[in-house]
């Protein structure tokens, strides 16, 4: 079956008291059409504490041509909350099997890629092979499918990590309290969902298909983790869907909500951009966002989010990431593979990969060239009790 | 022998009234930091220090320095007192300086929760300092529950705002008996210098250092204000008077 709506909920899908979906649409709409000046701008970098109107701004625009000032103001911030420290993450695909139809996206149902999913003997072995890189904050990741990648599935995945690891995050599909409860009580500690996009025709036109199509759903999804006691969540927006300005707007003041709704949460922004990828419809007119603007979007949400920790992936350059690190990024991943079984060589049934990564180098190397612009590599800044 | 200036925590007594932070510079960059700041204690983020990287802070750390594990990343009493626990099975001695938020965005530390927390490994035998809001009754609440010092924050964390909650500080200071160690927001030895004239038994400080240009020369430009607000307290201040201040007394003219 299929929704109409994106508004819509699937039958058994939870359905939690909440108005920040109409809190961000309202703060969006009171702002979308205010005239920015270089004054406006100057003015929303000085504030203490910003407001909605001072996130629009930076983001504006109008603010390209301060991107130094900005600079300066997020440097100051990064340092002031994380000091130099990176924190290092990374990535252990478990699963590519989707029921989704992300027009974007390498695992949707439709595409011809090569499908796999990992016994709990090749979990281990690559969970151990990458813990033997030094990485000690894991983050699983399936393609949204219940039926290949059940809740069991994932919370045995999560106990396999605890062996390995200092803190894991998920990165699934959305699920209701209660099978959130069994991830947690399993060892997981953080949960991130993608909106992909806050615009919510944009949303409809690329999710056709698939328990994903509930834009409503997905995006209480933070809040139903935290209900179930996780530690924190991740947000994020891909880049290249809907209106960039729109989109990190909106993303931003979905957490600044959330954080109101639970302060005691953390919070982590990540920025991925659209990369190229086998099993995508080729034919789509991307908004594509070139680095110049992504990196004001960063800045903007650092200066506004000066707590949230900010991912980026190994979709972006090396080059990129290292200038990034020193004005907003807080956290990187490193000794990356977005396919299926790849590390432990061992793996009989190894996957497609879900996108192609820019940045390859080792957990080392990552290391290596963080210090070398004066940056910490940190491999743990949280206790698992 | 003469008699010295101690600051005496838990069984341990301590010529240096600077106690630095550790958390937002390169571990290669401690020991020289703590030689300029001339400090025998620093505070380590025990969620930092539990790992198997090969730059672990603790490596780094000199051994004639004492380790003031604190349990940041703790949001309630329970988490505050295993992570204390586990600092002390990992061998970071007795100390333990008690963070408690249950709010990430301002870090600001939860009073209730720090007390329950202080009661408890006060009873273990840990020499407890607990990080919180500058409340008078709270403070004594923490003296009785066997806190070894009390560490009221000058202003939020990071921030480098100075002693936002001076005339709080003042007060435990008047009416506490124990150390009180200004923790947090201090950001410029102007300021440290100012608590400490104030009647501070030490100054707690990591962002304005870490954030310095140079870390080296702003540890030792803390520990120079430190030690002259430290001997003007000692010795006693005279009075300030306003400029034009009126010479004849009311008080004169009335029994003359």
């Amino acid at each position: 079956m299929n929704i109409k709506s994106v508004h819509d909920y699937f039958p058994g899908m939870d359905i939690i008291d909440s108005d920040i979906k109409e809190k961000v649409k309202e703060a969006y709409d009171q702002v979308k059409d205010i005239r920015v000046a270089k004054a406006d701008v100057l003015a929303s970098l000085g504030a203490e504490r910003l407001a909605y109107r001072d996130l629009f701004i930076l983001l504006s625009h109008e603010a390209e041509d301060l991107l130094e000032e900005m600079a300066e103001v997020a440097r100051a911030k990064r340092i002031r909350y994380f000091g130099n420290n990176v924190s290092l993450f990374s990535p252990i695909y478990i699963a590519n099997y989707c029921e989704n139809s992300c027009r974007y996206c390498g695992f949707r149902a439709k595409s011809d890629i090569k499908r796999a999913k990992l016994n709990y003997e090749e979990i281990d072995k690559e969970m151990k092979a990458l813990s033997e890189t030094g990485i000690e904050d894991v983050l699983i990741l399936t393609g949204e499918s219940q039926k290949f990648s059940p809740i069991e599935y994932i919370a045995e995945s999560c106990r396999i990590a605890k062996k390995y690891f200092k803190t894991i995050g998920v990165e699934v599909y959305p699920a209701n309290v209660e099978d959130y409860k069994v991830l947690r009580e399993a060892g997981a500690d953080f949960v991130t969902v993608f909106q992909e996009s806050y615009n919510p025709e944009t949303y409809d036109y690329y999710h056709p298909y698939g328990h994903k199509r509930s834009f409503a759903y997905r995006f209480d999804t933070q809040e139903r983790a935290l209900m179930a006691g996780f530690r924190g969540v991740g947000f994020g927006t891909l880049f290249g869907l809907g209106d960039p300005i729109e989109e990190a707007f909106k993303l931003a003041v979905h957490a600044s909500e959330v954080q109101k709704k639970y302060p005691q949460a953390e919070f982590a922004i990540s920025l991925p951009r659209i990369r190229p990828t086998h099993g995508a419809d080729n034919s789509l007119d991307f908004n594509i966002v070139d680095d110049k603007k992504f990196f004001q979007i960063m800045l903007a949400i650092r200066i506004f989010l000066p707590f949230a920790s900010i991912t980026l992936s190994t979709r972006e350059a090396k080059d990129f990431r290292n200038l990034a690190v020193q004005y907003g990024a807080t956290k990187i991943s490193a000794s990356v593979d977005t396919s299926i079984g790849h590390r432990s060589k061992e793996s009989q049934d190894e996957g497609d990969e879900q996108f192609v990564i820019d940045d390859i180098r080792s957990t080392e190397e990552t290391c290596k060239d963080l210090r070398k612009i004066g940056m910490t590599p940190v491999f743990t800044d949280y206790i698992n009790l | 022998m003469e008699n010295k200036d101690y600051l005496v925590l838990g069984d341990k007594k301590f010529e240096s009234r600077f106690i630095l932070g550790s958390g937002k510079y390169s571990p290669e960059l401690i020991d020289a930091a703590i030689k300029s700041a001339g400090s025998e204690m620093i505070t380590v983020a025990l969620r930092r220090a539990n790992t198997k990287d090969v730059a672990n802070i603790l490596n780094y750390i000199p051994e004639n320095v004492t380790i003031i594990p604190n349990t940041s990343g703790a949001r309630n009493a329970d988490e505050a007192i295993r992570i204390a626990r586990l600092a002390r099975e990992m061998g970071c001695g007795n100390f333990v300086k008690i963070e408690i938020m249950r709010d990430s965005k301002y870090l600001l530390p939860d009073n209730q929760e720090t007390l329950v927390a202080t009661e408890v490994l006060a009873g273990e035998g840990f020499v407890v300092l607990p990080y919180m809001y500058p409340d008078l009754n709270c403070a004594r609440d923490m003296r009785d529950a066997g806190a070894a010092a009390i560490m009221p924050l000058a202003s939020p964390i990071g921030s480098n705002k100075g002693l936002a909650t001076r005339d709080f500080i003042k007060i435990i200071i008047d009416e506490i008996d124990l150390p009180v160690i200004v923790d947090a927001g201090i950001g410029v030895p102007s300021q440290a210098a100012e608590a400490m004239e104030m009647g501070a038994a030490a100054i707690m400080a990591n962002t304005g250092i870490a954030t310095a240009g140079d870390i080296n020369m702003m540890a030792k430009a803390f520990r120079l204000g430190i030690e002259g607000g430290r001997l003007a307290y000692l010795a006693k201040p005279g009075r300030v008077l306003d400029a034009g201040a009126d010479p004849s007394s009311p008080l004169r003219d009335f029994f003359d």
